[in-house]
C-alpha cells in the first residue's frame, strides 16, 4: 500500500489551495487510472454498478487490439512482399510495430495532452472518450502517413470537433473520422494514390531494400475505380507484386489498405467482444451491413459495369467497411440514441457508403465521408422516433376528453 | 382471476441480506423523531413548542398550503426538541415517548355510511393524510383536487424488499377498510396491484378495488410503471397512490378510531447478523437495534427505506415516516481497489456483461465506483425502464427545464424512484433521482 500512501501524502498540493492545484485534473486521472475513487453517494441510490466510463472505453479498446495486431503484421508483410526479402514472423511484425507506434504515440500524447489542458481549465475530471479515439486514428491512416500530420489532425479535430461543443459526450461528429476527414481533404495526395499504403523505405533501420519491378501499392476498390475492365467476372483483385488477392487474403488482411482496417477476421473478433459485453450495439452494426446489402443487391441488379457488379461480399472485406459498421458507426454519441432510430442510422450508412464507393469517382472508399454524414442526421432520426411517442401520449390525452 | 401483467424491462440487483420471514419483536425507544422533510410537498407549521405534551394522534404540525392538513404525533409524550437547519427550516421534532402510550380518540365509525367528504376531513384532521401521494409531481396529495383513479401497491420488489404479505398478515381488516375508505373518495377505480406469488387473502381477494397482477423484476413493484400499464396520467390529472401498509394507517383509524402508526418494518442488508422483521412506530430511534443486530467492520451506511430510493440515517437515527424497511451496507470509503478499470474481481457486480457474473448475491457498497461523466453509453437507462417513456431524452429536457418538452415526454407521469435503477446502473453517474425531483419541483411552482 506504499503507493496509496504516496498519493494521499502529495493529494493536498493537488487540491483547491495547494501548491499544484492547477493540476488537480491531472493528479485526480491518474489517481482514478490506479485506484476506484473512493468518493460515496451524497443523494439518490446508494449503491453503483461496477461499470463506469473507464471499464467501457477498456473494452472497446480490448475489442481494437486484434485488428491493431494484424494491421501491424499486415504493415510488416506488405513491406516485405515490395522489398522482396524473405522475414520471418517476428521480423515482420516488428517492422509493423515499429512503423505503428510511433503513431499511436503521437496521437495519444497531442489528444491527451489537449484534453488533460481543458478538463483544467474548466475543473472537471478528465474524459476517457480520447483513449479511443487516439486510438482510432492511427488505424484508419495510411501507414506512411507523417507524424506531423497525425499531430496536427489529431489537434485540429479535438479542438474542433469536440472540445468546442464541450467535451466527450457532447460531440456530433466522430473525432477520430473527422482526423481523417481533416487529412482526406487537406493533404489529399498523402491520403490516396497509389504511394501511400505500403511503407516501402526501412523503419528504424529495419527492413532497407529496394522495390521490386512492377510494384504498385494501389488499394483493392482503388484499383477496381479505375479498372476499364466492363465485367466484374473478368477483373481480378491484384496484389502490391502482381499476384492475385484471394477472397481469404482480404479476409484476414493481407491486401494493402489503412492499418486496422484490412483484417476482416480481427474485426469480427472485436465486434463479438463489442456485442457481447453489451458495449457495441449489435443493432447498429447489423444494420449497415443489411443497407450495404440492400444496396448492392439493387445495384448488381441494374449493373452497368464492373464495379456496380461487384457482389457484396467484395464490399464487405474490402476498404473500411466493416471496420466502419463495428467501431465507427456504434460510437454511442455519434450515433442515433434510440433503439428504432438506430437501425434506421445503421442501415443509411450502409446505403450511403455503398452509393459513395461505386458511383463517386474521386472516392473509392465511401465508409468515412457516409458515417459523418449520418452523424449529422443522426439527431433527425431520433427527434421522428422520440416524436411518435409524443403523439402517442397526445392522443391519448385527447382521446380522455 | 385477476388480470395479469408482464413486465420485461427491469433489474433484480442481487444482494445480500434478504430478510427471513420471522418477526423477531417490537422495537420501542424513549424519543420519537418527525422529519418534515419525509413529507414531499409540505411547507410545515408548527402546532407545538418544546415542553408541550402531545397525544398519540394529535397533530405537531400542519401544511402551509393547506392548513386543514395535519401530520399526527406517533407517539403520547412531550415535546423536547424541535431542531432548526439553514432558513430556520423545521429539521425534526423530537417527543420524549409516556410509559404507556395514549391515543386521541378519533371515534370508530363504519366508512358505508360516511360521506365522501367526511372520510377526507377525518383523515385530514388526524394527521395520517401524508400516507396518500399524487402524481403529478410526486408529492403528498393535494386535498382540494379529486383524484382521476386511485393505485394502491401490493408488493414491493426493490432490492431486499420486505414482503408486503408478511407485513399485512393479521391485519387483512384494517386493509380492507382502508381501501373501501379510498373507493369512496374517487369517482374513478381504485386498483390494488398485487405480486403473482401473492398469498395473502387480504390482498388477492380485496373487495372493492380491481386486482392485478404484475410479474417481473424491479420496478414491477413500483407504482410508476403500474400507473404506465393500467391508466396512464395525461396532462391535467391527478392520480393517487399508496403503499398497501401505509392504507392500514387509515383501516385503524375508522376501525379502532385512533391513530396508530405502528409498522412491521423488514431489517435487511449484507450488515446485518439477523435479518428478520421488526414492529415499531414511525420515529422509533434504531440505536439499540442497530447496535444488536449489525456487524462492527468498517464504515457503515445505515438506510430508512431500499438502497434505490431509501434515505441515509445515522446508527442512531430514526424510522422516517414512509418506509417498512431498513437497510444496512459498507460504507466502503474505506475502500482502495487498484486499477478497477481492469478488475475481474468477482465481487464487483454489473448489470450489464461488462463484468462476468460469477456470485449469486453480492455485498456492494456506497461507492460510486467512477467520476461523474456526460451522458455517453446509449439504451442503458432503456433496460431497466419500463415505462413508455424516453428516459433519456427526458431527463435532459429536465436539465434544460424545457417545460414544453418534460410535458410531451411524460414529467407527470413520473416520480424520482422510477429512475432510481437508471441511476443505478448509470456508466456516467448522474444524480438522475436528484434530477427529477428538482424538476417536478420546479415545474410545479410553475403551474400551481
Amino acid at each position: 500500500m506504499s503507493l496509496r500512501k504516496f498519493l494521499d501524502k502529495i493529494k493536498p498540493n493537488f487540491e483547491e489551495g495547494g501548491k499544484f492545484h492547477w493540476l488537480n485534473s491531472t493528479y485526480d486521472a491518474f489517481e482514478t487510472f490506479l485506484y476506484v475513487p473512493n468518493k460515496t453517494s451524497k443523494s439518490g441510490v446508494h449503491i453503483h454498478d461496477a461499470r463506469d466510463s473507464k471499464r467501457t472505453m477498456v473494452i472497446v479498446i480490448l475489442a481494437l487490439i486484434p485488428a491493431l495486431l494484424m494491421g501491424m503484421y499486415n504493415v510488416g508483410y506488405q513491406h516485405y512482399l515490395a522489398v522482396n526479402v524473405q522475414a520471418g514472423f517476428m521480423e515482420t511484425f516488428l517492422y509493423g510495430l515499429l512503423a505503428i507506434l510511433p503513431q499511436i504515440v503521437v496521437s495519444y500524447v497531442v489528444g491527451l495532452g489537449i484534453e488533460f489542458a481543458m478538463a483544467q481549465m474548466k475543473k472537471e475530471e478528465v474524459a476517457e472518450g480520447f483513449l479511443v479515439s487516439g486510438l482510432l486514428i492511427p488505424m484508419i491512416l495510411p501507414v506512411d502517413t507523417p507524424l506531423w500530420m497525425i499531430a496536427v489532425a489529431t489537434a485540429f479535430s479535438v479542438i474542433f470537433a469536440k472540445e468546442v461543443f464541450g467535451g466527450t459526450g457532447y460531440n456530433i461528429f466522430n473525432v477520430a473520422l473527422i482526423a481523417r476527414a481533416f487529412l482526406f481533404f487537406a493533404y489529399p495526395s498523402k491520403m490516396s494514390g497509389d504511394q501511400v499504403w505500403v511503407r516501402t523505405a526501412d523503419t528504424f533501420g529495419l527492413g532497407g531494400g529496394n522495390v521490386v519491378d512492377g510494384f504498385s501499392g494501389a488499394t483493392p476498390l482503388g484499383q477496381l475505380a479505375v479498372s476499364d475492365v466492363s465485367r466484374f467476372g473478368d477483373f481480378s483483385f491484384l496484389g502490391i507484386t502482381g499476384n492475385p488477392l484471394s477472397l481469404w487474403d482480404m479476409f484476414i488482411g493481407l491486401t494493402p489498405g489503412s492499418v486496422g482496417e484490412v483484417s476482416t477476421l480481427a474485426i469480427l473478433l472485436g465486434a463479438v467482444l463489442l456485442i457481447v459485453t453489451g458495449v457495441g450495439s449489435w443493432k447498429t452494426m447489423l444494420s449497415v451491413f443489411f443497407g450495404g446489402l440492400f444496396t448492392v443487391a439493387l445495384l448488381n441488379v441494374l449493373a452497368q459495369n464492373a464495379a456496380m457488379e461487384m457482389p457484396p461480399l467484395y464490399h464487405f472485406l474490402l476498404g473500411g467497411f466493416a471496420f466502419g459498421a463495428v467501431f465507427m458507426a456504434t460510437d454511442p454519441v455519434t450515433s442515433a440514441r434510440t433503439e428504432k432510430g438506430k437501425w434506421i442510422y445503421g442501415f443509411l450508412i450502409g446505403v450511403v457508403a455503398i452509393l459513395i464507393r461505386i458511383f463517386n469517382p474521386g472516392y473509392p472508399e465511401g465508409m468515412m465521408l457516409a458515417i459523418l454524414f449520418m452523424n449529422a442526421f443522426a439527431p433527425l432520426i431520433d427527434f421522428y422516433v422520440v416524436d411518435a411517442n409524443i403523439k402517442r401520449r397526445l392522443k391519448r390525452a385527447a382521446v380522455k376528453k | 382471476m385477476a388480470n395479469r401483467i408482464k413486465i420485461k424491462k427491469g433489474l433484480q440487483i442481487p444482494l445480500l441480506g434478504k430478510p427471513e420471514e420471522t418477526f423477531r419483536g417490537r422495537i420501542t425507544s424513549e424519543y420519537v423523531q418527525v422529519c418534515p422533510e419525509d413529507f414531499q410537498g409540505i411547507t410545515p407549521k408548527l402546532k407545538v413548542k418544546v415542553g408541550d405534551t402531545v397525544k398519540a394522534g394529535q397533530p405537531l404540525f400542519f401544511s402551509k398550503m393547506h392548513p386543514d392538513m395535519m401530520v399526527a404525533s406517533p407517539v403520547s409524550g412531550t415535546v423536547t426538541a424541535i431542531d432548526r437547519g439553514e432558513k430556520r427550516r423545521i429539521l425534526n421534532i423530537t417527543v420524549k415517548a409516556d410509559k404507556e402510550n395514549v391515543y386521541v380518540d378519533y371515534g370508530k365509525a363504519a366508512i358505508d355510511t360516511l360521506p365522501a367528504e367526511e372520510i377526507r376531513k377525518r383523515l385530514l384532521a388526524a394527521g395520517i393524510w401524508f400516507v396518500i401521494k399524487q402524481r403529478p409531481y410526486d408529492v403528498v396529495a393535494d386535498p382540494g383536487k379529486e383524484p382521476r383513479d386511485i393505485f394502491v401497491t401490493g408488493f414491493d420488489t426493490a432490492p431486499l424488499a420486505p414482503s408486503y404479505d408478511f407485513i399485512l398478515k393479521g391485519q387483512e381488516a384494517d386493509l380492507q377498510a382502508g381501501l373501501n375508505a379510498l373507493a369512496k373518495l374517487t369517482p374513478g377505480k381504485v386498483y390494488l396491484s398485487i405480486s403473482p406469488d401473492t398469498k395473502n387473502e387480504g390482498l388477492r381477494k380485496a373487495e372493492n378495488v380491481t386486482v392485478t397482477e404484475f410479474e417481473g423484476p424491479h420496478p414491477a413493484g413500483n407504482t410508476g410503471t403500474q400507473i404506465n400499464y393500467l391508466a396512464p396520467v395525461n396532462r391535467g390529472e391527478v392520480v393517487w397512490t399508496l403503499n398497501a401498509p401505509d392504507v392500514l394507517f387509515i383501516g385503524r383509524l375508522f376501525n379502532r378510531g385512533v391513530v396508530d402508526l405502528t409498522r412491521t418494518v423488514a431489517l435487511t442488508g449484507s450488515e446485518v447478523k439477523q435479518t428478520g422483521y421488526y414492529s415499531m412506530l414511525v420515529g422509533t430511534e434504531l440505536t439499540g437495534l442497530f447496535a444488536e443486530n449489525v456487524s462492527g467492520k468498517g464504515n457503515l451506511r445505515h438506510i430508512s427505506g431500499n438502497v434505490l430510493t431509501g434515505t441515509r440515517i445515522e446508527a442512531g437515527g430514526v424510522l422516517r415516516a414512509t418506509h417498512f424497511q431498513l437497510t444496512v451496507i459498507p460504507e466502503g470509503d474505506d475502500v482502495h481497489e487498484a486499477f478497477g478499470w481492469a478488475s475481474l474481481s468477482p465481487k464487483r457486480y454489473s448489470a450489464g456483461a461488462t463484468y462476468l457474473k460469477l456470485k449469486k448475491a453480492y455485498r456492494l457498497d456506497a461507492r460510486l465506483l467512477g467520476g461523474p461523466r456526460a451522458i455517453i453509453v446509449s439504451n442503458e437507462y432503456d433496460k431497466v425502464f419500463p415505462l413508455d417513456i424516453f428516459p433519456e431524452q427526458l431527463i435532459k429536457s429536465i436539465l434544460a427545464f424545457n417545460i414544453d418538452k418534460m410535458e410531451q415526454l411524460g414529467i407527470y407521469e413520473v416520480a424520482p424512484e422510477d429512475f432510481a435503477l437508471c441511476e443505478f446502473v448509470d456508466t456516467s453517474k448522474l444524480e438522475l433521482q436528484r434530477i427529477v425531483r428538482t424538476g417536478l419541483d420546479m415545474l410545479r411552482k410553475e403551474m400551481e
